[in-house]
């Protein structure tokens, strides 16, 4: 394993915890949210899901995770009506 | 950081996140006059709240691409056939720039209490609107008494009991 | 030869992971059932899959999915080392959601079962939707426990070791403007145990062979640790459409390193039909330890020929066509849709060589190419 890729992968899992330290900071912030619940007709629509059918995703990423070296990270949370 | 860390950072950022207080939501405070607005409807003149003064008055805020709204509205109408003789009112507020989904919807659904359409956001903004749908319960006397936000199923009791408490004063 | 065995546990958690979408309601109650096929490289799968999932009160929601893998391989890792075969894998993942304000809670398990490999998994996730639902963060933490064998001929003949996965997931997604969504993803992977196929083996020159190389047995290292981090943006178009790129960066303790780019275009028209165009290009370095020909038996502590650690870049076309309706009965069906979803994957190879076209000098084969056919037809129904 050489020191390359040591490197690659700390610096991956560093991002990781600079995600997690900017959430937790964020939850402190007085800023207001800028889109407003009724301003998400768009984000509503199903086509902005990032994954309108998890059938068929879940499907693909076997087809590739199966034949290829990498994995993970193919995401799919967030977004849509905001309801509740 | 070895696997063991790193299973513990996330678990306890996992905690932290979910027992963080999020932003509270901002909306009109109970107590408080209800902002007097006048919107279009889907038949017939404007209405404007001041006209509805004297009846107890609950006004949805709703979209046609809300899932928990379309869900709601048959709720609603059959609250609004059970009580609008005895001095109660239901104004459903459309809060899409464009109408047109809206108007589909209400045709699949139909329902018979006033729709008015906030097409500029003007009344979504005077009554704070943080949450899809919003609910605000206003009292004979023009003031805000109680806000919902958001709709799940069995919320409709506790707008009865609102309702009822209301009509009562 | 079968499937790398990392790539057999991966298969089952793909589906249960990512399936996690809203932190502020529950996923919607529907049912799918897909029929799927995957052709190319000498290799067929296909089989159908049914997922069905449905709330129970306000807080609940439980999921429920069968898949079925029918393989039918004469690739070219198995026709150098051992011959045709069929086998069936049958996959069940159970999936329970409970919603508490704006926080989701998931826990699942995924049981995977084929002749010569079961894997069992487990997961646990927690969804949080915050700042006025702008923002949704998820974390995630899947086990995995892996037992591989051997199997000749349809009989299975012995156990060959075992394999355990841990893996931890972080999600973000922004709502960047009423019309730009943005999502980071990361996620670490830690696997250790027996960790190669125990059917593929390596190539070395021997001058002592007929075709100037002999296959001997491979050794994978017994740990293997992956990190990969992605991020994606979404974008509304004003006539009904939106606009998808993703970014994906891998790397591992075996020294693969990975790119992925893709791009997606869908398109809503006359009321209830929606069209899609994906591109997918992925790129990737071998492992350190592999080579398509060592110079000799035991060259080195570790060894593998496995194609899926090889250096190569691969591009996926994708088109995808879905029709919704709404059906008068059953009464309690809201509607449906009927979805065809077509891809077509080019890989080429840039140190895996088709030694079953025979060369004068071994490791001077053309360089190994394929195209592949991935079709997926489906029914959904939302109740």
């Amino acid at each position: 394993m050489s020191n390359m890729h040591c490197c690659r992968i700390a610096t991956l899992r560093l991002l990781g915890a600079v995600l997690l330290g900017g959430l937790l900071l964020g939850g402190c912030t007085p800023i207001q949210p800028w889109v407003k619940p009724y301003e998400r007709e768009h984000l509503a629509d199903p086509i902005m899901s990032f994954d309108r059918n998890p059938i068929s995703s879940g499907y693909l990423d076997h087809v590739f995770e199966v034949r290829e070296g990498a994995r993970g990270a193919t995401g799919g949370v967030g977004g849509g009506c905001g309801c509740n | 950081m070895t696997s063991g860390t790193s299973m513990v950072c996330v678990l306890l950022a996992g905690l932290a996140l979910t027992a963080a207080p999020s932003l509270p939501a901002a909306s009109v405070a109970a107590g408080a006059p209800a902002a007097a607005f006048q919107l279009p409807a889907a038949v017939g003149d404007p209405v404007s709240l001041a006209d509805l003064k004297g009846q107890v008055v609950l006004i949805n805020f709703w979209a046609s691409w809300c899932g928990p709204c379309r869900q709601e509205m048959p709720i609603l109408e059959q609250l609004y056939k059970k009580y609008k003789a005895a001095g109660f009112t239901l104004l459903g507020i459309n809060v899409e720039p464009k109408s047109g989904d809206a108007m589909s919807f209400l045709k699949a659904t139909p329902v018979s209490f006033p729709i008015l359409f906030d097409t500029q956001s003007k009344v979504s903004t005077l009554y704070e609107v943080s949450g899809m749908p919003s609910t605000v319960i206003v009292d004979r006397k023009g003031n805000v008494r109680y806000v919902h936000h958001g709709y799940k199923p069995g919320d409709e009791s506790e707008y009865l009991d609102q309702i009822r408490s209301l009509m009562r004063e | 030869m079968r499937l790398h065995l990392r790539a057999r546990w991966l298969a089952a958690a793909a589906f249960g992971l990512g399936a996690v979408g809203h932190a502020d309601v529950l996923p919607d109650d529907r049912t799918d059932v897909l029929f799927h096929r995957y052709d190319g490289g000498g290799v067929t799968v296909e089989g159908p899959s049914v997922l069905v999932r449905k709330k129970f009160g306000d807080a609940f929601s439980a999921s429920y999915q069968y898949y079925e893998d029918l393989i039918s391989s004469a690739s070219i890792d198995v026709l150098s080392q051992a011959s045709a075969y069929k086998e069936k894998r049958t996959q069940n993942n159970l999936n329970l959601d409970y919603l508490h304000g704006s926080t989701l809670y998931s826990v699942g398990y995924i049981n995977s079962n084929e002749p010569d490999y079961k894997a069992n998994t487990g997961f646990f996730n927690v969804s949080q939707s915050m700042f006025g639902d702008l923002t949704t963060v998820s974390f995630g933490f899947t086990r995995g426990f892996d037992k591989v064998g051997e199997v000749d001929k349809g009989v299975f003949q012995k156990y060959v070791g075992d394999a355990q996965h841990r893996n931890w997931q972080v999600s973000v997604s922004q709502v960047l403007t009423r019309n730009l969504l943005l999502g980071l993803n990361f996620e670490t992977d830690e696997s250790d145990g027996y960790l190669q196929s125990p059917y593929r083996g390596v190539r070395f020159v021997d001058p002592f062979s007929a075709r100037g190389y002999s296959f001997g047995p491979a050794v994978a290292p017994s740990t293997r640790t992956g990190s990969a981090a992605s991020a994606q943006l979404k974008y509304y178009l004003p006539w009904h459409a939106a606009l998808e790129g993703n970014y994906r960066l891998y790397d591992d303790t075996w020294g693969v390193f990975a790119n992925t780019v893709k791009f997606g275009y869908t398109q809503s028209l006359f009321t209830d039909w929606t069209f899609e165009a994906t591109a997918r290009y992925y790129w990737q370095s071998h492992a350190t330890f592999y080579s398509d020909l060592y110079p000799y038996q035991d060259s080195q502590n570790f060894t593998s020929r496995d194609r899926e650690l090889a250096q190569f870049h691969s591009l996926t076309l994708g088109l995808g066509a879905s029709y919704e309706f709404h059906p008068g009965w059953p009464h309690w069906v809201n509607k449906g849709t009927l979805n065809f979803n077509y891809n077509r994957l080019h890989i080429d190879y840039q140190d895996f060589h088709d030694n079953l076209i025979p060369s004068l000098i071994p490791g001077d084969e053309p360089l190994y190419a394929y195209d592949a056919s991935v079709m997926q037809f489906f029914i959904s129904f939302w109740y």
